[in-house]
């Protein structure tokens, strides 16, 4: 596990230090870490415990939205504030009033996205294989268009978020590195998530569920745990790219189904689901993927990018990851033991 | 006289116009091990079904330990120490076998805090003795959905035993198994039964083995009961043979 620790601080430093070596390619960079979160926080529920979600971009969405009030709100009020007569005001505010804002804002997106999972999982855990998957892409797009709707917030015209105190250099180190430290967190968290009672009650809802009720594990506690553990940090993701994007609205940008929403789950594919690494690796390689065929490939990328996840899910169903456990089962510790028993005591077999 | 540890009154199940189960009454008596056997499509997966909470009987009444459990859910009932497995034999097949031991301990006293607690080196100590039990100890690294059937089998074995139950509702445990494997199974059913002192109720098409494990033999069908006794009652039972010899 040593081994495992190198590697995590190597991402860490090169986190730290790619926006001084790579200036240029901060606001790329900053996305990579978001990507490596929806990833993380897509594979919980598809990966670990087989519930494949089209909808989880809903939280980003709504934790976006959120933030946006809670900023708005605390200053002005938000209806007159969405309206064409203030649009003069969203300069208008002072550091303090400013940060103030951020830092609630990004709680309450993380904790209402929270109370949001668990009112949906007692709808949508009802749903099982397909049903599941469908049921949370109408999640979304109903989200997305409700929210367009909604003229408070601006409705299908969107919203300004608060503008930056500072110059855009302070402004994009800044969130630079709260992307970075919210990816790391999710990380984090899941790592040790996975390693309790948790993670493997998961993986067993993930591999036959009506086995895991018939041995009288809590599915439905666990399942409603999971899906908060993604909508808390995708609150946050949300709540983030709305700040850095500086202007909202519903379809392009809160709730982008076919790109982000798509994006997350072509990720975890590619990098291996089910595993810790996996979204990470692949939130990496399709990233950088996508960024080098919008910079080399032009009119071609999106082609490109199909390519690669037909690459994936008809050749390599099992990700990057899942493929070298395969080619290497020892390297991960699936061995058969030369012992015929557990050791000293006696036990006896038969 | 003791309470049965499972108490069948009267109960019938029927699927749109087929009865599967039809008045059945029975009891498992704490501490024997019960059997039940009958044709195929006779209604013993359904009684068991019933049972262990998987479809809402139409009408009649289960209890466990005398607590009516007619109305409760799978996990419910799971939690009360009354555990099944499975015909086709039911595993968390991308775990290794540890981890399927593991994620069975009981989950009687699980808290919402539990959730987030990693599990006791004693824990894993027991799941790799009772896998030595059941002669899967090398294997134990190894991802469950690779072994063979039988190993599944009693691997699904094993991951019952470590949720302590206090009565087992075994679906023909021995179907698919290597018939030298048999011999070893049928030990260590009884072995559970006496040392570890489960209850159990046993589906078996293979009449050697039942007659052997069980001390009283309900026979169903057609959804009916149709006779019960000890192990040679039932072999003499001329209703018995003609139901499997097909006289009906």
């Amino acid at each position: 596990m040593n081994k495992e620790n190198y590697v995590i601080a190597a991402v860490v430093i090169f986190g730290v230090a790619a926006p001084f070596l790579f200036p240029n390619y901060m606001v790329q960079i900053s996305l990579l870490w978001i990507m490596i979160l929806f990833a993380l926080t897509w594979d919980t529920l598809g990966g670990q415990m087989g519930y494949n979600s089209l909808g989880n971009i809903t939280f980003f969405g709504v934790g976006m939205y959120i933030s946006a009030i809670v900023q708005v709100g605390m200053v002005y009020d938000v209806a007159l504030y969405a309206s064409p007569d203030g649009a003069a005001l969203t300069g208008n505010f002072a550091p303090t009033q400013y940060f103030t804002g951020l830092g609630l804002g990004i709680l309450a997106a993380a904790v209402g996205n929270v109370i949001l999972a668990i009112l949906l999982s007692q709808i949508f855990f009802g749903l099982r294989g397909p049903y599941f998957a469908i049921g949370t892409l109408g999640l979304a797009l109903a989200a997305g268009e409700l929210l367009g709707a909604w003229d408070y917030v601006g409705g299908s015209g969107g919203i300004a978020l608060p503008v930056f105190p500072f110059d855009p250099t302070t402004q994009k180190f800044f969130f630079y590195f709260l992307c970075l430290a919210a990816a790391f967190l999710t990380f984090a968290f899941l790592r040790w998530l996975y390693k309790t009672r948790f993670g493997l009650a998961i993986n067993a809802i993930r591999d036959d569920e009506e086995k895991a009720d018939a041995m009288g594990i809590h599915t439905k506690r666990h399942k409603t745990v999971a899906w908060c553990t993604s909508a808390f940090f995708l609150g946050i993701s949300g709540a983030l790219f709305g700040n850095m994007t500086g202007f909202i609205e519903p379809l392009e940008v809160a709730f982008p189904t076919v790109t982000f929403g798509i994006f997350m789950v072509a990720m975890a594919l590619l990098g291996g689901k089910g595993t810790l690494w996996g979204p990470v690796l692949g939130a990496f390689v399709f990233h950088t993927v996508k960024e080098l065929t919008w910079t080399y490939l032009l009119g071609w990328q999106w082609i490109a990018l199909g390519a690669l996840i037909i690459l994936n899910t008809v050749y390599f169903q099992q990700g990057i990851l899942g493929w070298a456990r395969e080619k290497w089962p020892e390297t991960f510790g699936i061995t058969v033991d030369k012992d015929m028993s557990s050791g000293s005591e006696e036990r006896g077999t038969s | 006289m003791t309470t049965p540890t499972i108490e069948v009154t009267n109960v019938s199940k029927s699927f749109g116009g087929v009865a599967a189960n039809k008045l059945v009454s029975m009891s498992v008596e704490p501490g024997k091990i019960t059997g039940l056997i009958g044709p195929n499509g006779s209604g013993k997966t359904t009684l068991f079904n019933s049972i262990v909470g998987y479809h809402p009987i139409d009408e009649g009444s289960i209890k466990f330990e005398g607590q009516e459990i007619s109305k409760l859910r799978v996990q419910q009932i799971a939690r009360l120490g009354m555990l099944r497995t499975f015909q086709q034999t039911r595993i968390y097949g991308k775990m290794d076998c540890v981890q399927n031991m593991l994620i069975s301990v009981p989950h009687r006293t699980a808290t919402f805090s539990d959730m987030f607690t990693k599990y006791p080196a004693e824990l894993t100590e027991k799941a790799e003795h009772l896998l030595e039990f059941v002669g899967l100890y090398q294997k134990r690294k190894l991802i469950s959905g690779d072994l063979s059937f039988g190993q599944q089998k009693l691997l699904e074995f094993a991951m019952a035993l470590m949720n302590e139950p206090k009565v087992l509702l075994l679906d023909e445990p021995t179907a698919g198994i290597n018939p030298t494997l048999i011999n070893g199974l049928i030990d260590r059913l009884k072995r559970a039964n006496e040392e570890f002192g489960i209850t159990l109720f046993v589906i078996e098409h293979n009449m050697r083995v039942i007659m052997n494990l069980a001390e009283k033999i309900y026979c169903l069908a057609h959804g009916e009961m149709l006779a019960e006794g000890t192990p040679d009652e039932i072999k003499d039972d001329q209703r018995v043979i003609d139901a499997y010899l097909g006289a009906h």
